[in-house]
């Protein structure tokens, strides 16, 4: 089945009975050439891009719950290539470049919405940050500008521009990003991969890794044993448990992310807006709420829900920036459960054990990474060798201390990010 | 959460900064290696369950405590000064 506007046009007229299930529900086989730990954003489009560009369809994806009831549907959908270190910033532009054919490519709306990202600024010091990372990204290809004050006010009319503590001094401009809808990122993987032959099991936890003379042959499962020579271990919050199956220990630590959203409203916010002296930032969606967040909540966690300090923190910047929506009504918040590498930055290598992948520490970031995640965890996968724009994302640059990649500049050490 | 601070008694989790893994108590030899050292530094257990860790009670009595909480449910078993764990070399 392909969407498309003469698709939508005749079941509309002929009472929608032609519309098919987006996906199979298949019961495990013995064996795959290849199995995905994860049905979330990073397993399916490695799933995906393992069938596309690497021709293995003899693969599956294990989900112990139903695919995309991770972070992939808990975050604040932002899409952006604004990093400023050489190995995050060929990553995420290559990430924004597939976010861009990727509708076309999945034949799915995923709703992707380039309405550009505005990253405050409030001194001298924090606009040389900015000028600096504009220069970055524009070196890289991407686009980025510097704006002044009033080029903000131009932009975003509402904000409180005479707050003393921290006066907006202008902003740095990244037309390109924007946000997408993340549910249905997920779907048109699943959709792609699927349809390519892949097989898509949920409620199917992996219990075990089996390991025979140092290389993985399969894994264990609530649904029975399945073989496989090649495993990849995509689960984002649960890195840690899964890879003390396969006896290792990972530079992670897990914490909560809060997110909220307000009620439905008519467009105000235009952009994604971020007010990081606050540790704020937000955006609107297309239903019309106010999506926004801040910092983790700072202590390791599993809760998939955060306590009252953060949130507290977070709405009053909120209120300090845009004094407007402190109207809004608070619909619902929610946590996700975030893989804080000691470096901030993320891990798409090999194991000491052959076979086993690994594809973690995706920190507070990792939806926009999705389409690059699963095209390089697919290629390394496949080939055995990191993929060019994702050659730094070594598991052992802890250990050796070459090529840590601390965008915040603040050292490689956990609870620092 | 609440944080029940041997000195100061039930303080909200505001008055505290969390400092990571109590396995910072357990310092190794300087000599000890690369991976032993890796290990210290970086690798993590990271349990979604009981953990021990270290908090600081910066807004209060400036004590390190060594906080034994359920990562799951954010439930604080038991409080103890670090020095205490330190000196009975837990």
């Amino acid at each position: 089945m392909r969407f498309s506007a003469l698709k939508i046009l005749k079941e509309g007229l002929t009472g929608n009975r032609g519309w098919a299930p987006h996906w199979r529900d298949p019961a495990p086989k013995p064996e795959y050439d290849a199995v995905i730990i994860g049905g979330g954003g990073h397993g399916l489009s490695t799933a995906y891009y393992l069938a596309k560009n690497h021709g293995m369809t003899n693969i599956a994806v294990l989900e112990k719950g139903y695919l995309g009831g991770g972070n992939v549907g808990r975050n604040t959908t932002i899409v952006r290539a604004n990093y400023g270190l050489p190995g995050n910033s060929e990553f995420y532009s290559h990430s924004l470049e597939l976010w861009e054919g990727l509708e076309q490519d999945l034949n799915y709306n995923v709703m992707h919405s380039q309405r550009g990202i505005i990253n405050l600024f409030h001194s001298d010091g924090s606009r040389d940050a900015a000028a600096r990372r504009a220069n970055a990204m524009v070196n890289q290809g991407d686009d980025a500008i510097l704006l002044d004050r009033d080029g903000v006010r131009k932009l975003l009319p509402y904000l409180n521009y005479d707050q003393e503590r921290f006066p907006i001094r202008g902003g740095l401009y990244h037309p390109r990003g924007g946000t997408a809808r993340h549910d249905a990122v997920a779907w048109g993987y699943a959709r792609g991969a699927d349809q390519r032959g892949v097989d898509l099991i949920q409620n199917c936890e992996v219990t075990g890794i089996d390991i025979e003379a140092g290389k993985v042959v399969g894994v264990q499962t609530s649904r029975g044993v399945i073989k496989a020579r090649k495993v990849g271990m995509v689960v984002a919050g649960r890195s840690g448990q899964v890879a003390a199956m396969a006896g290792m220990r990972l530079p992670i630590e897990s914490h909560v992310l809060q997110a909220f959203v307000t009620e439905g409203l008519k467009p105000c916010v235009d952009h994604v807006v971020t007010f990081g002296m606050g540790h704020f930032y937000i955006s609107q969606s297309d239903k019309g709420g106010l999506v926004f967040g801040g910092d983790i909540d700072f202590y390791a966690s599993y809760a998939q829900r955060g306590n009252l300090p953060t949130a507290e923190h977070v709405i009053e910047a909120g209120v300090t920036l845009m004094p407007m929506i402190g109207k809004a009504k608070l619909l619902r918040s929610w946590g996700g459960i975030m893989d804080m590498s000691p470096d901030g930055s993320p891990i798409i290598d090999r194991t000491d054990i052959d076979g086993l992948f690994v594809n973690t520490g995706w920190c507070y970031g990792g939806f926009k990474a999705v389409p690059a995640s699963g095209w390089c965890m697919a290629h390394l996968m496949a080939t055995g060798q990191p993929h060019e724009v994702a050659t730094r994302y070594r598991l052992d640059r802890f250990e050796t201390g070459r090529g840590l990649m601390d965008e915040e500049g603040t050292g490689a050490q956990h609870n620092l990010h | 959460m609440r944080i029940d601070c041997p000195l100061c008694g039930p303080r909200d989790r505001r008055e505290f900064t969390y400092q990571g893994d109590a396995l910072a108590l357990d310092r190794p030899d300087p000599e000890a290696g690369f991976g032993v050292w890796n290990d210290y530094l970086h690798n993590r257990d990271n349990p979604a369950g009981p953990t021990r860790e270290l908090w600081y009670h910066d807004s209060g009595c400036t004590a390190w405590l060594v906080v034994t909480r359920d990562t799951v449910t954010h439930e604080v078993h038991r409080v103890e000064l670090a020095r205490d764990v330190k000196e009975a070399g837990k």
